[in-house]
């Protein structure tokens, strides 16, 4: 379960978030959405402990992440805009180095079995360097669970791919959620939050302003609240 | 603990391979030092004595300025795609990620030191008479000094758009003190062997210095890393 309690984050003058109250039940998925600027990324980064809330705490299985964060952290796996895969290694030596930062045990025929998930095996040896947009993103998403995380944050994963690695992306969320990891994912794309998702957050200028429960598929409902809340200006 | 020293090895050693696999930044650190000591000892005598007395000087010279070269590269690297914000979300302490750089900027400055000071030696025709076991400890405890201290500053530079200039501006004022003393040490132990007991005292300050600076950047790092 993931609780956030009063969460604020200034940077300079500026009010990222103005106190998010958030609870979210173990297993759950849940969409975040929200106009550029609403705060939604910021949220994702705090609860991944990325970036420190200004105040307020998040809480995940009843453990402070500010005082448990190396058991928490162990927990999530964060997939954000960027890959963090080094440009020079292959994929089979990012994730070796990212399996053996989480512990992961017989971390080589684990990394080739993402690798090989995520369909590029043909790759394996290949610097990451030369890979395009999609491929880079599934490496990423290999990084992201090599630890068989119960919390999964996604920062727009569906930005810039094409339709089979969208597929592939959708499938994964799926496969974790029926494992019962809790996934959240900050997208622009309403279409694939409802697919994945059963509930969905909106933000506006960094506050919760509709949080909707029982949307998987219902496209119409999830734009008319939104279009509703953010057209108010 | 036990955590804290894994993590640091993963680190450095990902980087040692990183640097074994693209052989940048030794590379880069070894041809500077190359020019350093080639043009000196065109521009110097070398059979003249009292040049013997820039070799101290030379050294450090070298050291530090072929550090900052690789400095620089160590947290500029993690910038790319955010591999830093990698290892920041990975149950990771900060502190690991700090020991993990200073063990691998350590390393490489030491592989830069083993081949240019013998090389330093012998274009200026230098016959080593002596204190050996000291000199490496002065070369050893110097060199980490300035790399820890340098390790700390850099990962503070490395968000700033000009960072490998705001990087010198920072690190040699603070690092001062332990160039003086290694320098010093470095200059009795090779050519004023006879004042072996101020070698140790420099020495000392040396050692003094590096666990309060050490320390300090240690648990401080985490502050660094705050996006």
């Amino acid at each position: 379960m993931i609780e956030t309690k009063g969460l604020i984050k200034t940077i300079g003058d500026k009010m990222i978030l103005r106190g998010i109250n958030l609870s979210i039940k173990k297993g759950e998925s849940v969409a975040i959405l929200g106009p550029n600027g609403a705060g939604k990324s910021t949220i994702l980064k705090i609860i991944a402990g990325l970036i420190k809330a200004t105040s307020g705490e998040v809480f995940i299985d009843g453990k402070s992440l500010k005082k448990d964060s190396y058991e928490i952290k162990q927990k999530i796996g964060f997939l954000a805009h960027n890959s963090f895969l080094y440009d020079h290694l292959t994929p089979l030596e990012n994730l070796k180095f990212f399996g053996k930062l989480y512990g992961v045990k017989d971390v080589e025929a684990k990394a080739k079995q993402l690798v090989d998930e995520v369909g590029l095996s043909f790759f394996l040896h290949d610097p990451v360097r030369s890979f395009s947009r999609g491929m880079l993103q599934r490496i990423a998403i290999a990084r992201a669970i090599i630890h068989d995380p119960e919390i999964l944050l996604f920062d727009e994963p569906h930005t810039g791919l094409d339709q089979q690695a969208i597929k592939l992306l959708n499938e994964v969320i799926l496969k974790m959620k029926a494992n019962g990891s809790t996934v959240i994912i900050v997208t622009h794309d309403f279409q694939q939050a409802v697919q994945t998702c059963e509930r969905v957050i909106i933000f506006r200028n960094g506050k919760l302003v509709e949080d909707i429960n029982n949307v998987s598929n219902n496209l119409e409902l999830v734009t008319a609240k939104y279009a509703e809340q953010v057209a108010i200006v | 603990m036990n955590n804290l020293f894994k993590a640091a090895f993963i680190i450095a050693g990902k980087d040692l391979y990183s640097e074994w696999k693209t052989k940048q930044v030794v590379t880069t650190m070894l041809i500077f030092s190359g020019l350093v000591i080639v043009t000196f000892s065109f521009a110097f005598d070398p059979s003249n004595n009292a040049v013997r007395a820039i070799i101290p000087g030379l050294i450090w010279v070298i050291t530090i300025f072929a550090s900052l070269l690789g400095l620089n590269r160590s947290f500029l690297s993690e910038t790319k795609n955010d591999n830093l914000y990698g290892m920041i979300v990975s149950p990771t302490d900060p502190s690991s990620i700090y020991l993990g750089k200073v063990m691998a900027n350590f390393i490489f400055v030491l592989i830069v030191q083993l081949i240019s000071i013998p090389v330093l030696f012998i274009l200026f025709n230098f016959r080593f008479l002596g204190h050996l076991p000291l000199f490496i400890c002065v070369v050893l405890i110097g060199t980490f000094g300035f790399i820890s201290v340098g390790t700390f500053l850099a990962g503070l530079s490395a968000n700033s758009r000009s960072s490998e200039m705001l990087l010198p501006i920072i690190l040699f004022p603070i690092v001062s003190p332990i160039i003086i003393a290694a320098v010093q040490a470095t200059r009795i132990l090779l050519v004023d062997v006879e004042q072996i007991a101020s070698a140790i005292s420099w020495m000392q300050l040396m050692g003094a210095y590096n666990v309060i600076f050490f320390v300090l950047c240690f648990i401080l790092f985490e502050y660094v890393l705050e996006v």
